[in-house]
């Protein structure tokens, strides 16, 4: 017993210290954070042995957006007629209030392999959207389970530049960013995308803060077709959304609270989703119109999709089937107000639900001849476009 | 032995908090800050110190507006709630703690609540602005939200209860004979506040100024809801970086000097002022 011993803290001290730079390693060293780069389903799965394998659970999670499907007295009668039909609970939760931050939730979960715990989810047709498609992280749809979708889809539904095969996408309703403006603060009716950058209403003008909005009705100002559109046409429009805001023209850049601006008196004019401007003329805002611009409007339509890992498939395809069923998708379109998929739900809301205001207005069913006149966002297929857009638009919102 | 393993067995529950939630995140900040990559190929450590004064260069605006909107919300609030503090402690008598209680009470509802709350009040037909374009003394297009003064008013109000209390709390303190003895020595209403409350104060002032001041200038929400095309906050920076375009490297690298700045903030306060203060008259 010559040699000293290690005292107890001098033992500790190592042990910590030993533990301490392990771990520092780990994290400085080995690091860096996966991507989602071959996560999502392999190339070649056979996808209708898949489906064949899949049961009826008799349960399903579906996530959407609020105030998105017809609610009466805090229940929602097409769930409650499903579930009677089907005998499938429907878990609904309104928890999406914006697809960067729904995507940033779920993506993690995805990447590892896991199920994020919602059978069905509600996206917007844009770069989350592409991006749980590329990934693979999206269960193809077994369409033989959906004879109500052959049926009764409209065009809005059948005709997707994002997914012409429709592998992925049920659209859930579709819409239209255009402007809005209020009668009692403008001179005269308008029709131009012009009076957002009239210096007229400087400080009134409204403006949406999700850069995909921003910049193409930029582009749509320009006179240039947005789905044709360069990077040397989003720069112009950049300029042009520049020159708005510096000259004061801009009040602010705002996500859905632009309606209670224009509600308020805030703005006299602002860019604007159909079915908002709807919902607020029927709610004591007569003086609020919409209108589709000369230069046209921007349609966009929120899917229906199955993302992989998804525990009851079966059922959630089942309630897809369903609310194409032209009584069903009736009763959301009259309390939503947003475009219809399906046609035939037309008289349907004009008859049996004794409500003309909405089965005619042209923001609900629209005309083929009013289709033609939407316009389909730019097209953002790759990170490296995508960056190039937000590079160019977020610095604007954000100045 | 024992005395000398004593303190750190007793640090130690603090020490391993401090590791776990502190020092580990912190590292992975930094070391994610150093990355480069994009969403889909991950991310890999590549060293990439530019990253800083990259960000710094392209965001200095927001930073800087963060300090200033952050600085003077924080000054206001301290001359909105010293008298109100002083009054609950030399005044309040009995019902000290229901006053207390009813500063705290618009707290317990959400943030977010309160701020859209804020939106209503300072609408441009709303009760405020209306009622004095109403009496003339506004233009017709005289406007506060959407401005910094929107903002910081939201900041303010935010930060009421947070400075009142650390104050309330070192004026409770205050040993009355103190100041009694001070008029018993013929020293003004003024001179006793001057030299005898106002010195004793000083800690909670600090204290009032470090908790809100720290938060106000890293809040995103209060520029989100109530400002204007040119009130960005770095936070609001911070949460777009992270949330909606998934760069986690320029994120963590405003994060990292956000908090370098807060802490050489800290830091000079401290030395000019705190240490100072509290050593004299704590």
């Amino acid at each position: 017993m010559t040699q000293p011993r290690l005292s107890r803290r001098q033992v500790m001290k190592g042990a910590a210290g030993a533990a301490m730079s392990v771990s520092l390693a780990q994290l400085i060293a080995a690091c860096g954070l996966p991507g989602s780069r071959d996560t999502g389903w392999t190339a070649g799965t056979d996808w209708n042995a898949w489906w064949r394998d899949q049961q009826k659970n008799g349960s399903f999670n579906f996530a959407s957006w609020p105030l998105y499907i017809d609610t009466d007295g805090g229940k929602h009668p097409s769930l409650d007629k499903f579930t009677k039909e089907t005998g499938i609970d429907v878990t609904y939760s309104p928890v999406i209030q914006d697809n960067a931050s729904f995507f940033s939730q779920i993506s993690p979960v995805l990447q590892n392999g896991q199920s994020i715990g919602y059978d069905l989810i509600v996206i917007s047709n844009g770069w989350q959207l592409t991006q749980l498609m590329q990934n693979k992280w999206l269960i193809p749809l077994d369409h033989s389970r959906m004879p109500n979708f052959r049926k009764y889809a409209g065009t809005v539904a059948t005709d997707l530049a994002y997914d012409p095969h429709l592998t992925y996408c049920a659209v859930w309703q579709a819409g239209v960013t255009a402007i809005a403006y209020d009668e009692k603060q403008v001179d005269g009716p308008i029709d131009s995308l012009d009076a957002l950058f009239d210096p007229k209403y400087k400080g009134k003008v409204g403006m949406l803060s999700d850069p995909d909005e921003l910049g193409t009705a930029g582009l749509l100002a320009l006179g240039i077709n947005p789905q044709t559109s360069t990077y040397a046409d989003w720069q112009k429009s950049a300029d042009l959304l520049t020159r708005q805001r510096d000259e004061g023209i801009v009040r602010q850049y705002y996500d859905n609270s632009y309606i209670k601006a224009l509600e308020d008196g805030d703005l006299a004019i602002s860019q604007a989703y159909s079915g908002d401007v709807f919902q607020a003329q029927n709610s004591g805002y007569p003086n609020l119109k919409f209108v589709i611009p000369k230069q046209g409007g921007v349609i966009w339509r929120d899917n229906m999709v199955i993302p992989y890992h998804a525990e009851n498939p079966v059922d959630a395809i089942e309630w897809i089937n369903f609310a194409y069923n032209p009584e069903i998708a009736a009763l959301i379109a009259d309390w939503v107000n947003y475009i219809c998929p399906v046609p035939a739900a037309k008289p349907i809301i004009a008859n049996q639900l004794d409500d003309p205001t909405v089965a005619n207005s042209p923001l609900v069913f629209p005309s083929e001849a009013e289709l033609s006149r939407l316009k389909e966002y730019p097209v953002t297929e790759t990170l490296k476009t995508h960056e190039q857009w937000v590079g160019l638009f977020d610095p604007i919102i954000q100045s | 032995m024992k005395s000398r393993i004593g303190p750190y067995l007793q640090s130690a529950p603090a020490m391993l908090w401090l590791a776990l939630f502190f020092i580990v995140p912190l590292l992975a900040i930094v070391s994610i800050s150093l990355m480069t990559g994009n969403s889909i190929d991950g991310y890999t450590l590549t060293w990439n110190f530019s990253v800083f004064p990259d960000a710094l260069d392209q965001y200095s605006a927001q930073l800087g507006r963060s300090f200033l909107y952050g600085g003077i919300s924080t000054l206001l609030a301290l001359i909105a709630m010293y008298p109100v503090a002083y009054w609950i402690a030399f005044h309040g008598g009995r019902r000290k703690s229901i006053f207390l209680f009813l500063l705290l009470l618009p707290f317990l509802v959400s943030f977010i609540i309160r701020i859209l709350t804020w939106q209503f009040i300072l609408s441009d037909e709303g009760i405020v602005l209306g009622t004095l374009k109403d009496l003339g003394i506004l233009g017709e297009n005289a406007h506060i939200l959407s401005t910094p003064v929107a903002v910081i008013t939201g900041l303010t109000y935010d930060a009421l209860p947070w400075m009142a209390l650390p104050i309330y709390v070192a004026l409770e303190k205050i040993d009355r004979d103190l100041v009694e003895a001070a008029g018993d020595l013929y020293a003004s209403g003024y001179q006793q506040f001057r030299r005898i409350i106002l010195p004793l104060s000083a800690p909670g002032i600090y204290a009032g100024i470090l908790l809100v001041g720290i938060a106000n200038i890293g809040d995103y929400l209060s520029a989100q809801i109530l400002g204007g095309p040119s009130t960005t906050m770095i936070g609001n920076i911070i949460q777009t970086q992270y949330v909606q375009n998934g760069d986690y490297p320029v994120a963590s690298a405003l994060s990292l000097m956000l908090m370098l700045a807060l802490l050489l903030c800290v830091f000079v306060y401290a030395r000019v002022f705190g240490t100072r203060t509290i050593q004299e008259y704590a």
